[in-house]
């Protein structure tokens, strides 16, 4: 058994990180701590996952939203994507193994990898809204989100989604509000059988092996850990008992990498973008001198109404 | 259980048939992957369905729901073919040795004296012989062809692996791969756990399919040891101690049993309950019977249970039938002979099989009072809820109460898991509105009828007017004080049997254990096996140590095991004839020339000598039964038999329809589809899944969400036959009744060829209704048949015939 993270103290904890850890900011320049954090990761053992949902239910409890009560639609999956109010997912894919003839069923956690190199951030226009701290979380900060969606188009796994109530983006914290007082992951504490662990990334990989020499001597002979190098690792990793074909677990990508135009917007695209951004705010105020300012009407606070109102509960 | 959740951890292999644990229980599975990791485990799954067990299996094996003896006895006669036998433990600790008396046989299906008429059998000659000297004849040769071992082989020869392909529909390369696997642990240092549920009780020969896995768990040497055991998940945090406090209708706490009508006084009733041992030496620990059963009479009605009037016997119900089980409380419902039902913690209406009886019986109701901490639909059965309920209110006229009560999370007590471990718990959180305890509701309705019987009378006051209620606040008595009642008190000095002069336990202390119980009237005690549990060293129920020394998973500080702490019941036989660990790397206890001793209680009197005493305490023989003398009322050997709706006839007794012996009403038996009906052709079955606990969870919001809608699943060739499609509606129905659902169509469920005829499974989870917070939906029970097991009367939720047809869904 890996040792869990031990129940927490009663007494109010100084929060481990803030805004002093930032290695990266969105749209601004940080200047990164003297001394990097140590790492850290969740590791997601697929191998021992049992499907039970218990990381989707602990993180709807701890982050308390408040996902809709869907239908069938002939599969396991509920609800049926992610979304603004379900941050992470059990996927579950029936696939038939060619060499053994046998059906394996094959259950992954999806939700927000952490990458080390965030594509999310990388593309998101809005300074402040996305931010990496040195031991690896990438969060995001929603009164500085503008709901543009591009951190959609900048993730390489396809993960943030935008709420229609509050026009901000939503995903997976790796719970840094629980890691920075020295808890783990609320997934990772409702698991009941160590699927999900939770540690430094060194621990979390050398947990993996061990996994993976396990899986080896029952016959998976490409077993191993997903942490791609093409967004430079995640802190979030996966042990796969088909490790060379990550495709297979409902579409992980085998070789993720931040999509070439955010990285060119990143580049000389940026600044003629700039232009365009500051032509249109000119645009703007002189449509504001022109025309005044927006106004609410009557409808627009309907439909709202009608996006943030609750179906009553029983 | 016989052995802990956390002992699953020390084994070599794991079988979960008749269950499907990581769903089911998937905190206790934890024990699974642990194995799996510390061990290298292996894990085999034999289920109608790739479950969310098989997911993380070594080995799966698909099997035709209701044929588990057929595989069983197919790998015991594998294991006995192939020399895979724990010998010393099979010559030593089972009764393979001793001679079946004559005129014992076994033809077409059927055991010696079978009556088709009263759908019973005459057990005369089920039975040992017994020599001049008054035991049972033995044969440690083994060579007499009348040995429980020769009968044994004889018996199950007919299982090979082409007839159980042929039965079960298992492919026979993997039938012989699963029963290799199994006939590996047959080394006296590996071990087998089997680990079951629902999934073997719920057949009309439920509780053979359980001696079925316990026999080959013998032949393995299994038994007693760490990382083996017969393990019953138990579906419900506390249906352990429901039976353990003998809440079943014809039981009484600790596994004894209530009089039956014949039994007019104490001493008929204690003559059929001597256990005098069967062979020289043996504890036969039931003779104590007569101790506990006083006791327990002491603890029901106090100063008025004495010697002058056999403490009170005369006050306990007599039976007429064997039990007044749950089908025979509806079907008295349904005749109109029952008119008053309280309905405490229970579901009925969706839990109990055939809804249409269910809806029909409750109906006939002069009241029903429920006690839940939900709104069930039991409670709402007179509600019309559309299709989901569709009853026509103004046409009932039973005088429903709701009582609302607080839940587990709300309230102190403790809680007896599959592991026989009681562990105390305490209130989280305080109950909403008026709900109260269960306590206090039961403590108010007593008092309140305790005066009524004072005032007026009535044709039997006796038992409830001297009823012991003697709690601080008689209006509701708290769980501290019902646990030091269960653990017992002594009423007069309890003496030393072996020095009259020494004081064991004083007048007024509560005893250490339930060695310290009289016969006399000198101590109470309400529940015999939970003696121990609250006693003078406090709360032992409450203790939360985890210290485990050396690892051994026992954990003898956390909570309270029954009996007497102990963690794996036989433990005994963790150790050979001459007292030593079979598997020195999975000692337990040990003989160490004087006393045993070890990380367990001793399962045994601590100096009975190793080669004298049989490990089996309990059995008047001493030791375990491959044979069954007069227990059971399907035979002393399992032997298959289909459901009693099958979509194959029984491939062994062709003449033979569900089994021979299960009690079926009247009326009933013409609502059971004919065997390989046309009409009805695919094989249901009943099921949980891991998002949802029975009917309690569709109330809360979050596993609604995670699991939404009411389901069937299906094959993907099911599929295409009936054109239906995935995520589509169909229609299900039995010849009791007709359902609407989703339909999952899986590669996790395929057809199987029985006997070279395809057999088509339709998977029905339970968890909807039409209260709570999930979409409305049915359930499989509007559709299961009426009949339990021939035992126990566990109905036959798992294995029953429908037919299914793509419909076009409701209008939105």
């Amino acid at each position: 058994m890996f040792p869990p993270v031990p129940n927490p103290t009663t007494q109010p904890v100084p929060p481990k990180f803030g805004d002093k850890d930032l290695i990266r900011r969105s749209a601004s320049t940080v200047t990164p701590p003297a001394q990097r954090q140590t790492e850290v990761a969740k590791l997601i053992d697929v191998s021992k996952c049992i499907g039970c949902k218990a990381c989707q239910s602990a993180c709807i409890e701890w982050n308390d939203t408040h996902p809709e009560i869907g239908i069938n639609t002939g599969v396991y999956d509920n609800p049926h994507d992610l979304t603004p109010d379900m941050f992470t997912l059990m996927r579950f894919t029936e696939w038939e193994n060619p060499e053994t003839n046998n059906l394996e069923w094959l259950i992954r956690k999806d939700g927000c990898m952490h990458c080390e190199d965030p594509g999310c951030l990388k593309a998101c226009p809005a300074p402040g809204a996305i931010v990496q701290y040195s031991n690896g979380i990438v969060d995001f900060i929603h009164e500085n989100c503008i709901g543009c969606g591009y951190c959609i188009k900048g993730c390489p796994f396809n993960i943030p989604r935008i709420s229609q109530v509050t026009h901000t983006a939503y995903k997976c914290t790796l719970c840094s509000d629980r890691i920075a007082v020295g808890q783990g992951p609320a997934c990772a504490k409702a698991c009941p059988t160590q699927a999900i662990v939770f540690g430094t990334k060194d621990e979390m990989k050398e947990h993996a092996a061990g996994r993976i020499t396990d899986l080896k001597s029952r016959g998976f002979a490409n077993a191993g850990l997903y942490d791609p190098p093409g967004v430079g690792g995640t802190h979030v990793m996966y042990v796969l008992h088909h490790a060379d074909k990550p495709e297979i677990y409902a579409g992980l990508p085998n070789n993720p990498r931040i999509s070439p135009i955010v990285e060119a917007w990143k580049g000389v695209t940026k600044y003629a973008g700039l232009a365009v951004i500051g032509f249109a705010a000119a645009a703007g105020f002189m449509h504001y001198l022109v025309a005044g300012p927006n106004r609410v009407s009557e409808e627009d606070e309907e439909n709202a109404e009608k996006l943030t109102g609750e179906e009553p509960r029983q | 259980m016989t052995n802990s959740w956390t002992d699953i951890r020390n084994t070599d292999l794991v079988v979960i048939m008749g269950g499907n644990a990581a769903e089911a229980h998937p905190c206790g599975f934890k024990w699974v992957t642990e194995a799996k990791a510390n061990r290298g485990a292996k894990l085999i799954v034999v289920d109608p369905r790739f479950t969310r067990s098989a997911s993380v299996a070594d080995f799966y094996a698909p099997i035709r729901q209701g044929s588990d003896i057929a595989f069983l006895l197919g790998v015991m006669n594998h294991c006995i073919t192939n020399d895979k036998v724990q010998w010393d433990y099979v010559k030593a600790f089972t009764n393979a040795a001793f001679i079946v008396k004559d005129g014992f046989e076994y033809k077409d299906g059927l055991f010696t004296g079978y009556d088709e008429t009263k759908r019973d059998y005459d057990k005369s000659t089920w039975n040992y012989a017994i020599g001049d000297d008054g035991y049972a004849v033995v044969d440690d040769t083994l060579t007499n062809p009348r040995c429980v071992w020769n009968l044994l082989k004889a018996h199950i020869s007919i299982y090979t692996p082409e007839m159980v392909e042929r039965i079960c529909g298992t492919p026979k390369e993997k039938f012989l791969k699963v029963a290799e696997m199994i006939s590996e642990c047959s080394t006296p240092t590996k071990t087998m756990t089997s680990m079951y549920a629902l999934g073997w009780t719920q057949h009309s020969k439920g509780s053979q399919n359980i001696r079925s896995m316990a026999m080959l768990q013998l032949i393995l040497g299994n038994i007693g040891v760490r990382g083996g055991g017969m393990n019953a998940l138990r579906g419900h945090s506390n249906i352990q101690g429901l039976t353990d406090v003998g809440l079943m209708s014809n039981l009484l706490p600790g596994y004894m049993t209530l009089p039956n009508e014949k039994e007019v006084d104490f001493d008929t009733y204690m003559s059929t309950r001597g256990f005098k041992p069967l062979r020289p030496n043996q504890m036969s620990y039931w003779q104590n019977y007569r101790k506990f059963f006083v006791s327990f009479l002491k603890s029901m009605w106090g100063p008025a249970a004495t010697p002058e009037n056999h403490f009170a016997y005369d006050w306990l119900p007599k039976l007429d039938v064997p039990g007044y089980d749950v089908l025979r409380a509806f079907e008295l419902m349904n005749q109109g002979k029952m008119t008053g039902y309280i309905c405490q913690g229970f579901n009925p209406l969706l839990a109990a099989p055939n809804r249409t009886k269910l809806t029909a019986s409750l109906s006939k109701l002069k009241f029903l009072v429920t006690m839940d901490p939900l709104d069930t639909e039991t409670s709402r059965f007179w509600e019309n809820h559309g299709e989901f309920n569709d009853v026509d209110s103004s046409q009932i006229q039973t005088e429903v109460y709701q009582l609302p009560s607080t839940c587990f999370a709300e309230d102190e007590g403790s809680l007896t898991n599959s592991g026989r471990w009681l562990q105390w718990h305490w209130p989280g959180g305080t109950a909403p509105g008026e709900a109260k305890t269960d306590n206090w509701i039961m403590a108010q309705i007593y008092t309140r009828l305790r005066d009524l019987y004072r005032k007026e009378g009535g044709a039997f006051p006796d038992p409830i007017v001297n009823l012991d209620w003697s709690y601080a606040d008689p209006g509701e008595p708290t769980a501290e004080e019902l646990a030091k009642e269960l653990n017992g008190k002594a009423l007069a000095p309890v003496m030393d049997p072996t020095d009259p002069t020494k004081v064991v336990v004083e007048a007024g202390k509560l005893v250490p254990s339930f060695a310290a119980l009289r016969d006399d009237g000198s101590t109470t005690s309400g529940c015999w096996i939970y003696s121990g549990c609250f006693n003078e060293n406090g709360n032992n129920m409450a203790r939360r140590d985890t210290s485990d020394p050396d690892e051994t998973g026992a954990y003898l500080k956390w909570a309270f095991s029954w009996p007497v702490n102990r963690r794996i019941l036989y433990n005994r036989a963790s150790a050979d004839l001459n007292g030593k660990a079979w598997d020195p790397s999975r000692k337990l206890i040990e003989w160490d020339g004087q006393k045993w001793s070890g990380y367990d209680v001793p399962d045994i009197a601590p100096t009975a000598k190793p080669q004298d005493v049989g490990p089996f305490i309990m059995n008047a023989e001493g030791v375990s039964r491959l044979f069954v003398v007069g227990m059971m009322r399907d035979g002393p050997f399992p032997s298959h038999y289909e459901p009693f709706e099958s979509p194959v006839t029984n491939l062994i007794a062709p003449r033979i329809r569900g089994n021979p012996v299960a009690r079926v009403f009247k009326g009933d038996f013409a609502q059971f589809a004919e065997p390989a009906s046309q009409e009805f052709p695919y094989a249901a079955t009943s099921y949980r899944l891991t998002e949802h606990f029975h009917y309690w969870t569709k109330h809360v919001w979050v596993n609604a969400v995670l699991q939404p809608e009411f389901f069937v699943e299906i094959s993907e060739e099911l599929a295409k036959e009936k054109g239906i499609v995935k995520g589509g509606w169909v229609r299900v129905w039995s010849k009791r009744g007709s359902i609407k659902a989703k339909a999952v169509v899986t590669k996790r469920i395929k057809p199987l060829i029985c006997d070279g005829k395809p057999v088509h499974v339709v998977g029905i989870p339970l968890h909807w209704g039409f209260t709570g917070a999930a979409k409305k939906g049915f359930g499989p029970n509007s559709l299961t048949p009426f009949v339990g097991d021939a035992n126990i009367e566990t109905p036959e939720y798992k294995a029953f015939l429908v037919n299914i047809e793509p419909i076009a869904g409701p209008v939105a």
